[in-house]
């Protein structure tokens, strides 16, 4: 670009620019930053007909309520531990997909199998929760199959002691055909001729995979597992607000529907947003301490260092 | 079918067909269930009975099912609902998009850091639910079509994957333009949109698909007016919570009609839910192939 233009210039240069962006910046500003000022009502008694800039404000105290609350603390238990889980047992899952699919040397074959794989991830929750219950539920598939053949019933849909493992199934079934996606990108990008050379100094196909895929892979790993630990109290929320009613908030109450039954159902807002709050924060500070994690590993993490 | 390298050690029988068993597994994992639900829509009464629920093999096959679908008022009703917020929604999400993506796709225009730092802290920060809900009710959206659309109708991710690829347009193609007299809108529909094809259409279906699927606003925004409710909303209530549908007194969805099993409505509601994605979805996923969507996800 010109350098040595003034501001006034590059403004009346760059106006049509401007103007372009104004509709998404003015759907920002009011559908995200303003709740970022309504944030405040965590630390109000907030009262709709009062409204935000008349309520009392009520310092900590909302805070305190929630921190006194058990059903609180198992809301966070419950988002921690399924997070936990369901990256032990979701995260490995794409990367040896993707290893698999690389190796299938048919490209229709690929390409179908492809195709199959990331189609759930255009499912609603509603619809891939439907479709488990079909499966998995009292009434479905495989109980269908259970009573016939007299062995019982065994209702997975609704058993709050296998519900980890439930929705990370589900969590499985939907995404990780889609999560498949960048790993292959990072195969793709691995020079062929490592391998070659590989072979030739006579490593087997075990040793590449440690030597060649693995190291290739590690820094779409990496940032795969940051993005994952910023992201470790937001456990699907919709997948839990739906399931939540038939397994019950011992185990399925996460952070964000004890946030939407408090605030919105219970018309507690100043409480709901309190959660709220607390889960931002808390997200924030992991998403720094994973990245920071990255850095030290000598890894790009979000950004180039 | 591309050549095996000749350096590589020739394929084991073993190796082979521990591959070939796992993708066949993963393969039979996500097909078997839509198999499973979308014969049992097209079961007759009689062969869902014998099956004692859900059909696996065929064994008697109509279409009644979908027909007493929709005649339904409910199902009409909802899927209406859902074309027209699908459709308005994904063309109010694209022209923003656009606009905004080539506005900050210039190096060195005014403004353009500022205006991207303002974008990406969104991806970060949010106000959270509670304070959400507050504003667009506070605005009066309560009950309110736009409340469907409006809150959530720009993604800054893809905002961020369409700018990349306009910045990575040649700058030829644009100088000839501009040097042709055309201004920035000029350079936009002429040079842009015709060379970006591919991404715009992906990217048109992530909006797409995420209003076709949208629920939780309609929980927030519209719970109790049944006769509006999207789809989804329907799915859920009525099949996968059970509710009654209304003007079926004292019964689950279907129960009232004597010519289709209630269970084979409900996976046509299931059905019904899914024929759009199918359609569109081949037109689109060659690109995701093709590299557009990984470019982004380094930022």
């Amino acid at each position: 670009m010109k350098e040595g233009l003034s501001w006034r210039g590059r403004l009346r240069r760059d106006r049509s620019l401007l103007i372009m962006v104004v509709p998404a910046v003015v759907l920002l500003l009011i559908f995200n930053y303003a709740p970022m000022v309504g944030v405040v009502t965590a630390f109000q008694y907030y009262d709709p007909l009062t409204g935000l800039w008349d309520s009392d404000w009520a310092g900590l105290d909302q805070f305190q309520q929630l921190f006194t609350d058990s059903r609180f603390w198992e809301s966070l238990y419950n988002t921690l531990y399924l997070s936990f889980v369901s990256l032990i047992l979701f995260f490995p899952i794409p990367v040896v997909l993707a290893m698999l699919l690389n190796s299938v040397l048919s490209e229709r074959v690929r390409n179908f199998i492809q195709s199959v794989v990331y189609l759930p991830h255009f499912f609603s929750w509603v619809l891939v929760i439907t479709i488990f219950q079909q499966m998995l539920g009292g009434a479905g598939a495989l109980n269908q199959y259970l009573r016939s053949h007299d062995l019982g019933t065994w209702d997975v849909m609704s058993n709050p002691d296998t519900f980890a493992l439930l929705v990370t199934f589900q969590g499985v079934w939907k995404e990780a055909g889609w999560g498949v996606i960048v790993f292959l990108a990072a195969l793709a990008a691995i020079n062929p001729g490592l391998y070659e050379a590989a072979a030739v100094d006579g490593a087997g196909p075990w040793r590449r995979m440690w030597h060649i895929t693995l190291p290739g892979l590690r820094g779409v790993i990496v940032l795969m597992l940051v993005l994952r630990l910023g992201g470790a109290l937001s456990v699907g929320f919709e997948q839990f607000l739906i399931q939540r009613e038939a397994v019950g908030h011992e185990a399925a109450e996460v952070l964000d529907t004890y946030a939407f039954y408090y605030g919105i159902g219970t018309t507690n807002y100043s409480l709901g947003a309190a959660a709220g709050l607390f889960k931002s924060v808390i997200s924030l500070l992991l998403i720094w301490g994973a990245n920071r994690l990255a850095h030290s590993f000598g890894e790009d993490g979000l950004y180039r260092k | 079918m591309s050549q095996r390298p000749s350096w590589q050690e020739p394929p084991t029988f073993g190796g082979q067909s521990a591959k070939g068993l796992t993708l066949g597994g993963v393969l039979l994992v996500v097909l078997v269930p839509l198999w499973i639900v979308v014969l049992t829509s097209l079961s007759t009464k009689g062969a869902i009975n014998r099956a004692g629920g859900l059909v696996i093999w065929p064994d008697g096959i109509t279409f009644e099912a979908y027909k007493e679908m929709l005649t339904d008022p409910t199902v009409r009703t909802a899927l209406l609902v859902s074309l027209v917020i699908t459709i308005v929604g994904t063309v109010i999400s694209m022209v923003v998009s656009v606009l905004c993506a080539y506005g900050l796709s210039r190096s060195g225009s005014f403004g353009h850091r500022f205006i991207l730092v303002l974008l990406i802290i969104t991806m970060f920060v949010s106000g959270g639910l509670i304070p959400t809900f507050l504003v667009v009710t506070g605005l009066g959206g309560y009950g309110q079509w736009w409340a469907l659309i409006l809150p959530g109708a720009i993604s800054v991710f893809n905002i961020l994957l369409l700018r990349s690829f306009y910045a990575s347009t040649a700058t030829e193609l644009i100088d000839a333009a501009r040097i042709d007299g055309g201004s920035d809108w000029r350079i936009l529909w002429s040079v842009i949109l015709p060379t970006s094809q591919a991404v715009n259409a992906v990217i048109a279906l992530f909006y797409a698909v995420g209003y076709w699927n949208s629920f939780f606003n309609v929980m927030l925004y519209m719970p109790t007016e049944s006769e509006r409710w999207p789809l989804q909303y329907v799915l859920l209530t009525y099949v996968n919570r059970g509710v009654a549908m209304p003007g079926m007194v004292n019964a689950g969805f279907g129960m009232a009609h004597t010519q289709t099993a209630p269970l084979s409505l409900q996976m046509a509601v299931v059905v019904l839910t899914l024929v759009p994605l199918v359609i569109v979805y081949p037109f689109v996923q060659k690109h995701f192939r093709t590299g557009v969507l990984t470019g982004a996800i380094k930022g």
